[in-house]
């Protein structure tokens, strides 16, 4: 990979980009289709040449938002012991915090594991979906992607996940567990969530809404 | 690492006079705001970032101490109660030799909480003094915060699930602790803490500082 680094004036022709973490600055430089481009300081990725990045983006999108949906509505575990049993879905999870202090947890918890998901899958199809299909940015692309870039870090599908792993070692020993079919779809969304973000790099995804909206 | 080359002078934005965006890299003349390509308001370096991080690393701090103190969990077998903190939780699940998931439990609700409070202290005490890690790997650790901060959540999943799912009358049943609620406060904090960081804070400082 080729870059260089601007040393001398800015001469308005060249693109520019500023390295997110250090701030060193850099011209933009034709890539090879998977090349990367990388701050010569930090060694941030700065531009990545994915053809394939918008597809694995909204393909993860959609599923995440399917399987989450569908969590909501069917039961992800069963438990029975000593001829009790009950099963549990997605919002009962919610209700369990439901009481006194624990109550603005409830909604917490309901917004990082299925609002917070379904909104980013939603605002990334209305962002991409339209440059995917070659047509220009529909009105409101850049605040849908926006959106989805500031929520980032708050949906946690994928760690509640986890958290069912170690809650049924929890209850292991006292009682048998089974599992529904909404699990094995959330177990699918962490394989999805890892696919999203070795495609996600946010600076490249803006340039090309940058580029294809002044087309 | 082969792919930085440190020795060569670099110009950064800000010394060239011009404002890039911490979201989406777009050059812009100082003055633009908000930035034309991505509309995130556009700041050469984020405004009062330490000050943020500050307050919002000591709120997480304030919100760790009752986490810690409060029952987690109260967990109802066989007619008895108990109750467990988090560390109480911790022990529990090594007595019944679940080794694994409980270092998992540990590594998310102790260990990264605790590291982070450190971390993100020692980041933005090291962006006002003098210090001997190199500029490379405070923003590795910088990054590793801002990664893993999330993962702290588990333990209060586990609770909401157990609580939610083990419900079986009389045999046995879970109910969420206190704790819950300061912990998943404490986590919130300090992720909008790491968010507050400028890493190009990180950068600013002169050449002479940094050993490599």
């Amino acid at each position: 990979m080729k870059h260089e680094i601007l040393t001398a004036g800015v001469d308005g022709s060249d693109e520019l980009i500023a390295c997110t973490v250090c701030d060193a600055l850099h011209n933009v430089v034709e890539m090879p289709a998977g090349g990367r481009l990388r701050c010569v300081q930090c060694g941030a990725v700065l531009l990545r040449a994915d053809p394939k990045a918008l597809d694995a983006i909204l393909a993860s999108a959609a599923a995440m938002a399917i399987l989450v949906i569908s969590a909501v509505f069917f039961p992800f575990l069963r438990i029975q012991a000593s001829g009790f049993s009950s099963s549990a879905r997605l919002t009962d999870t919610a209700r369990a915090f439901a009481e006194g202090l624990t109550a603005p947890l409830a909604v917490a918890l309901i917004l990082v594991i299925v609002v917070v998901p379904v909104v980013r899958a939603v605002a990334l199809f209305y962002a991409l979906l339209p440059i995917r299909l070659g047509r220009k940015p529909v009105r409101g692309a850049r605040k849908a992607f926006r959106l989805a870039c500031e929520l980032r870090p708050w949906s946690m599908a994928e760690i509640f996940i986890v958290g069912v792993a170690v809650a049924l070692v929890k209850v292991g020993g006292m009682a048998t567990v089974s599992f529904g079919p909404a699990f094995w779809e959330l177990t699918l969304v962490v394989l999805i969530v890892v696919l999203e973000s070795s495609s996600f790099c946010e600076k490249t995804l803006w340039r090309t809404i940058d580029l294809t909206s002044r087309s | 690492m082969a792919h930085h080359r440190s020795d060569i002078p670099v110009l950064t934005a800000a010394e060239a006079g011009l404002v890039g965006c911490r979201h989406c890299g777009r050059v812009s003349a100082p003055g633009t705001t908000p930035c034309p390509r991505c509309g995130f308001e556009l700041h050469s370096r984020r405004p009062a970032s330490l000050q943020k991080v500050w307050a919002w690393l000591f709120a997480g701090l304030v919100c760790y101490i009752p986490a810690n103190l409060h029952p987690m969990l109260e967990t109802r077998f066989l007619g008895t109660t108990t109750s467990s903190t988090i560390v109480g939780g911790v022990v529990d699940l090594a007595h019944h030799g679940a080794f694994f998931v409980a270092a998992v439990v540990f590594i998310a609700s102790v260990m990264i909480p605790v590291a982070k409070f450190f971390v993100l202290g020692y980041l933005a005490w090291s962006i006002q003094n003098r210090v001997a890690l190199s500029r490379h790997r405070r923003t590795q650790l910088y990054e590793a915060v801002e990664f893993i901060g999330r993962w702290s959540m588990i333990d209060v999943f586990v609770v909401a699930i157990l609580a939610a799912l083990v419900n079986l009358g009389i045999v046995m049943s879970f109910n969420p602790g206190a704790a819950a609620f300061f912990f998943a406060l404490s986590v919130a904090c300090t992720m909008v803490s790491a968010l507050s960081l400028d890493p190009r804070l990180l950068w600013d400082m002169a050449e002479g500082t940094d050993p490599e």
